[in-house]
């Protein structure tokens, strides 16, 4: 890691459309990316339901930023991690997730997933090994 | 790489007490404050959850246990009590935080 670029961490604990936690989160992680630090979200308890598939927030009137998630992998954000645990917790799966996509410059450009499904105790591990914290 | 998480809502009201208790090492430890400190309230659920932190330091500001006619006898045990200069010294010492909103 070069000096000066610090591991970022975004710890995302709150539904989607319910307050304006997860909106204010997007906004400071493509900031936190501009400034080409090492990024990485978390999606933890509530927070799941965030990446959800299937978004229509017409009949609310506010915005959909659903593909604000899709677009993190164009911002050099391509660690996602979600927990398991809040996963089933919520009777969701992996299958009912948005698919984020990163092109890993290492290998061709390829497309990769972005999400990893974490158990609670990697989780933990993650959360330990990063200099900086976010919370939403 | 000792961690403080702060925690400042009632056990009864979100679960942001319980995850941090989830996801804490050993090591770390965890500052209740604001509604958080009704934790410490001895027979409580949280209070139980709390006792069975082992490897985790508790502890809770006393401006906000005194704020709601929380004294001593009424603490479960192995929670530290701190006033704003013992906060900003966790603080200090840890390597880092996290906020659990």
């Amino acid at each position: 890691m070069s000096e000066g670029v610090k591991k970022f961490l975004y710890v995302n604990r709150k539904a989607p459309h319910g307050t304006i936690y997860a909106l204010e989160a997007l906004e400071v992680v493509l900031i936190g990316a501009a400034f080409e630090q090492d990024v990485s979200l978390a999606f933890l308890d509530d927070g799941v339901f965030q990446l959800v598939n299937g978004w229509d927030t017409k009949e609310l009137g506010t915005k959909n930023f659903a593909p604000t998630y899709l677009a993190l992998g164009d911002y050099d954000v391509s660690k996602v991690f979600v927990e398991r645990e809040s996963l089933e917790e919520r009777g969701i799966s992996e299958d009912d997730l948005m698919e984020l996509m990163y092109e890993d410059e290492d290998d061709d450009w390829a497309e990769k997933p972005s999400i990893r499904v974490v158990s609670r105790s990697e989780m933990a591990d993650i959360m330990a090994d990063n200099d900086v914290i976010l919370s939403f | 790489m000792a961690m403080l998480h702060i925690v400042n809502k009632s056990p009864y009201e979100t679960n942001a007490l319980e995850s941090c208790l989830n996801h804490a090492k050993d090591g770390d430890s965890i500052i209740l404050i604001e509604d958080a400190v009704y934790a410490v309230l001895k027979g409580g659920r949280a209070a139980n959850a709390l006792g069975a932190a082992g490897g985790v330091k508790i502890a809770a500001l006393s401006a906000d246990l005194k704020a709601r006619g929380i004294d001593g006898d009424k603490i479960v045990d192995g929670v530290d009590t701190v006033d704003y200069g013992g906060f900003v010294d966790m603080v200090t010492t840890c390597d880092k935080t996290q906020s659990w909103l």
